[in-house]
């Protein structure tokens, strides 16, 4: 009696995970379907699951026809360097608010910790006009550097400086370091994989924003992905193979960041959330 | 850098040398490392947050168009704001989105973690298959929702039969947004339960087994009780999150019809951007930062009361 009810329950656990990863496979297995048939196969009266015939002309049209490239260009550009900016800046800050006594620590931290309550939609107005008065709209400074701002990485690394013991510092300090240098040559070398996991993190972050670039860029030369995608229409017109090549070809890098460094990304993920990897 | 690191670990590691520095003399050694490693952190962080922040309270304040202000008129975009029926519909809006997506995107997340969980060999494909949507772009999303909605060759209709047009159906735009949000976004919500399910002791189970527990019995009995803090604070961060829609409607569409999907942030957009109304498009925005810094205490408050 209990093995049975047991076994039921088994079944309907196989069952339901089946059940939800196809449903969750699908949308992506379906647009490479879609991707892969000639143009007029995805407008035709009958319904295939499967090309009748396999090409990738979708993908070579994407490529020529639009401004995917030079899209691919800016997002690889944009989010590299607001990974490398952000990882810069918020490794010193980390140090500065985990290790160095100095005065004003204690409201600068909280004020930095204020962010986190403030949501940046909210701020895009006068965001947007303070730019306008840099004169970087439309301007790779100004797709970055709002983006370099994040208390979250600095909360993560100031935690995890927290926890290297104090001896570390102490004997290096006791050897004639100066602080720049312990950060360097004592604290970055402990701080690997943490700031991996950071690092792809904020680069997944970057390849997908949508919002902020939506708001600073208007010249289609200076659209980055996700935003140069919503203008897709414009550019290849109602071709869905065409479209989604576009979209496959736009999700690959991430996709393919997330496949190879899959326990790296989830535990940035949930460090970057505030809680615990 | 890592050979510096080696070689202090090898000739200095072994003294202890666990004393406190004199404070007085180190706050003056690390005084000036110290503003040089903040001082490019808190200039970005002036220019582009603090600043905008307080910007954005004067904002509203003001009469002001997209570039330049004309006016200080008080509270006066707040009087307009508590009278304006669009704002309202926009917050409805806004809700009805968060209602619609808060519990299956927790609910569903939590099956997910629990299979994951359960399903050790098939752990990763489980786990990859559930979490990939969540690092794809949202126009990746949008265009592929778009792709299967369509009404007359998409595969939703094929499946379903005729040729409704779902994405400009009155009643069925914001569901059907709502529908695509919690594909793309369930994976989080799986990761953070999962978490919270691999922190509860092994030994609980073992315990709860011996004594004749089975399935739904031991779910309830410790796993539902270890996990509920976890959940609790999911779901309230689900719901900040769930509020602060903009990108999926406005591309799928664009807020229509009627402006049965406009959301409180397009309504934003759309004052500041379209309308140039700044100082009007500021007051939206407080008043949407203030219900989400009111949640988001809420949900603070929450969490520490449970842990």
């Amino acid at each position: 009696m209990r093995n049975q009810s047991q076994l039921w329950w088994s079944i309907a656990a196989v069952a339901c995970a089946v059940l939800l990863a196809a449903l969750w496979a699908f949308p992506l297995l379906w647009a490479v379907s879609t991707a892969l048939r000639p143009e007029h196969e995805t407008v035709s009266a009958t319904f295939h699951w499967l090309p009748q015939v396999w090409t990738l002309d979708a993908f070579r049209k994407t490529l020529s026809a639009g401004n995917l490239p030079r899209w691919l260009f800016n997002s690889a550009l944009v989010s590299l360097l607001v990974t490398v900016v952000t990882m810069a800046i918020s490794l010193g800050a980390a140090y500065a608010f985990s290790q160095l006594r100095f005065r004003g620590r204690g409201i600068l931290f909280a004020l930095a910790m204020l962010a986190f309550l403030l949501p940046f939609e909210a701020l895009l107005v006068p965001l947007f006009r303070t730019m306008h008065q840099l004169g970087m709209i439309n301007s790779y400074a100004g797709l970055v550097l709002p983006q370099v701002v994040s208390p979250v990485v600095i909360y993560v690394f100031k935690q995890f400086f927290d926890q290297i013991p104090a001896d570390f510092r102490e004997a290096a300090v006791m050897d004639g370091a100066n602080p720049l240098r312990v950060l360097w040559s004592v604290y970055l070398p402990l701080s690997g994989n943490i700031v991996w996991a950071m690092a792809i993190v904020t680069f997944i972050g970057a390849w997908n924003n949508f919002l902020w670039p939506f708001i600073i860029v208007t010249s289609n030369d200076m659209m980055t992905i996700p935003l140069g995608l919503t203008q897709t229409y414009d550019a290849f017109g109602v071709r869905y193979a065409q479209l989604m090549a576009a979209a496959l070809i736009g999700a690959l890098p991430v996709g393919l960041a997330y496949v190879v460094f899959q326990r790296r990304v989830t535990q940035g993920f949930l460090a970057a959330s505030g809680l615990k990897a | 850098m890592s050979r510096g690191a080696a070689s202090l670990n090898q000739t200095q590691l072994p003294q202890p040398a666990s004393r406190p520095a004199p404070a007085g003399s180190s706050v003056r050694a690390e005084g000036l490392p110290a503003m040089l490693l903040l001082a490019p952190f808190v200039l970005a962080f002036l220019l582009f947050f603090l600043g905008p922040a307080l910007q954005t309270l004067y904002l509203s304040l003001t009469e002001s168009s997209l570039t330049r202000t004309s006016a200080f008129v008080g509270l006066a975009n707040y009087a307009t704001l508590v009278q304006d029926p669009s704002f309202w519909a926009s917050l409805g809006n806004t809700f009805y989105f968060a209602l619609l997506t808060v519990i299956p995107l927790t609910g569903i997340g939590l099956v997910m973690a629990l299979l994951v969980h359960r399903f050790v060999r098939a752990q990763s494909w489980l786990q990859g298959a559930f979490f990939l949507p969540y690092v794809l772009p949202i126009s990746v999303v949008t265009l592929i929702a778009d792709w299967m909605l369509q009404p007359s060759s998409g595969i939703i209709n094929h499946l379903v039969g005729g040729q409704r047009a779902w994405l400009s159906d009155v009643h069925w735009a914001l569901p059907v947004v709502a529908i695509g949000t919690v594909w793309w976004t369930v994976g989080f919500n799986m990761l953070m339960l999962l978490a919270g399910l691999r922190n509860i002791p092994a030994e609980q189970y073992e315990a709860a087994a011996l004594d004749g527990a089975r399935g739904f019995t031991l779910f309830r009995a410790i796993t539902w009780p270890a996990l509920k803090p976890v959940f609790g604070t999911a779901l309230l961060l689900q719901l900040i999150a769930s509020l602060k829609v903009f990108g999926q409607t406005y591309i799928l569409t664009s807020g229509g019809p009627y402006n049965t999907s406009r959301v409180t942030l397009h309504y934003m957009y759309e004052t500041a951007f379209t309308q140039s109304d700044a100082g009007y498009a500021a007051a939206v925005a407080m008043a949407f930062m203030f219900v989400v810094i009111a949640l988001t205490l809420v949900a603070r408050l929450v969490a520490k009361r449970s842990s």
